[in-house]
């Protein structure tokens, strides 16, 4: 029964994908890409990654359509001219994607246990991870400490490119701008039912956020996922009530000093390992005991992942909304 | 069902393709963009594909499971933090666009290389 979901699933990632593609009003466009996106978290629900589903969820369907549209308003909603070399392109991607379609057959089944994949690492992390850090979800565990660099380094990305969108979009928008969106800055206020249903889920969102943040050890969640969803909170406030009225509530300065202190503060874990006689990224040592080190570790370093990934995508709505007013 | 057992990396494949195609055929730069985030979730769904194991469950531990099977931990976590750098990217990218558009006052490919050429 799964079985046939999954494929009845994919099959509708497919028809939306061919539909995003065909459409030339990018509006919609934007509107299906929310949509399959939504699909394809379903998807991975089914595929037994939850934390990955949370997240595409909150981050694909949410937050990237908002920024899409953020950037169609200030672009054009329309294509002019569909496509170029029509008929070159097609022979090229049909070839590849033969190419690719002939490379699925090496693959190993759908499933079969005895793949290459799972016969590495994983099954270590599997059988370590209550031995060595005693959390429930393996997911946080992998992600926190056991690869803790990758994911020191991924958020150093999402940093950066929260700087440079800023950069870019910063530019000749000064104070002038600032007073010209305190009259237009109104939202939605003049809707009643967007209005008051998006001010009652706000907090609720917030609170699952912060929830997501802190329950990442037991169940699916964690500081990537909580972050989009808490700033997911603040664009629907934004949304409902206006960039002037969100910015008072969370100034750009404080989103600045929580990117950075995100960063820092996972930076800075890293470096407590050091000092204490460690190796980088070991959380052992932060604690008398190894495993509540690894705890103490784990919380820090996602509280820093939070921060980071709340500040930069606040910062980038901010400057893409910023931009629209002026 | 032998070959139903590669039905997802068909998926894959196709929506691979798909996107590749709006990122060359298509001459608008947002909707290339539209193109790169397909592509990047084709990928994402590959990765999560691989790490299913059949009659498996999600990898979070709970006390008194009897012979318990998990999928595979290791792709899920790689795809959850591509999915936060994916996000900032193409938000990059669309930063880029918009200034584009400023300056040229197109996003149009074609147009913006014939006001390069004047």
């Amino acid at each position: 029964m799964t079985v046939l979901f999954g494929i009845f699933l994919l099959t509708l990632l497919v028809i939306t994908a061919v539909a995003i593609v065909q459409t030339r009003n990018l509006f919609v466009a934007v509107m299906l890409l929310g949509i399959f996106s939504l699909l394809i978290a379903l998807n991975f629900f089914i595929l037994d990654a939850a934390d990955v589903a949370l997240t595409e969820a909150a981050v694909g369907a949410g937050i990237s359509t908002v920024l899409f549209l953020g950037a169609l308003a200030l672009t054009s909603e329309r294509e002019r001219l569909g496509t170029q070399h029509r008929w070159l392109s097609l022979v090229v991607v049909t070839s590849a994607t033969l190419v690719v379609l002939y490379a699925t057959f090496d693959k190993p089944l759908f499933g079969d246990p005895g793949a290459p994949v799972h016969q590495h690492v994983a099954p270590w992390y599997l059988e370590k991870t209550p031995e060595y850090i005693d959390i429930p979800n393996v997911v946080t565990a992998v992600l926190g400490s056991f690869r803790g660099y990758d994911t020191l380094g991924e958020v150093f990305v999402v940093f950066t490119a929260g700087i440079g969108v800023m950069f870019l979009l910063s530019a000749h928008s000064g104070g002038a701008n600032r007073r010209k969106q305190e009259a237009s800055g109104i939202g939605l206020r003049e809707h009643l039912i967007p209005r008051v249903v998006g001010r009652l889920l706000v907090p609720f969102i917030l609170l699952f956020g912060l929830y997501v943040q802190f329950h990442g050890d037991y169940g699916p969640g964690g500081g990537f996922q909580a972050g989009a969803l808490i700033a997911a909170a603040f664009i629907l406030y934004a949304l409902v009530e206006g960039e002037e009225r969100t910015l008072a509530a969370l100034p750009q300065s404080w989103l600045n000093a929580l990117m950075v202190s995100g960063a820092l503060l996972y930076g800075g874990v890293g470096l407590a390992g050091i000092v204490l006689g460690s190796s980088f990224l070991d959380y052992s040592v932060l604690s008398a005991d190894p495993i509540a080190g690894q705890h103490l570790g784990i919380i820090l370093i996602e509280a820093g992942v939070g921060m980071t990934v709340t500040g930069v995508l606040l910062s980038i709505f901010h400057a893409f909304a910023a931009r629209d007013q002026a | 069902m032998e070959l139903l057992g590669l039905y997802h990396y068909w998926v894959f494949a196709v929506l691979l393709m798909i996107g590749f195609y709006a990122v060359v055929a298509k001459v608008n730069l947002v909707k290339k963009l539209i193109g790169v985030s397909l592509f990047q979730a084709a990928v994402f769904l590959l990765y999560i594909t691989m790490s299913k194991v059949t009659g498996g469950t999600a990898p979070i531990l709970q006390e008194g499971m009897v012979d318990p099977v998990f999928s595979n931990p290791l792709p899920q976590v790689l795809i959850l933090t591509a999915i936060v750098v994916g996000i900032s990217t193409t938000a990059l990218g669309l930063g880029i666009v918009v200034r584009i558009k400023e300056e040229y006052g197109t996003i149009e490919e074609h147009e913006i290389q014939e006001i390069d050429r004047r």
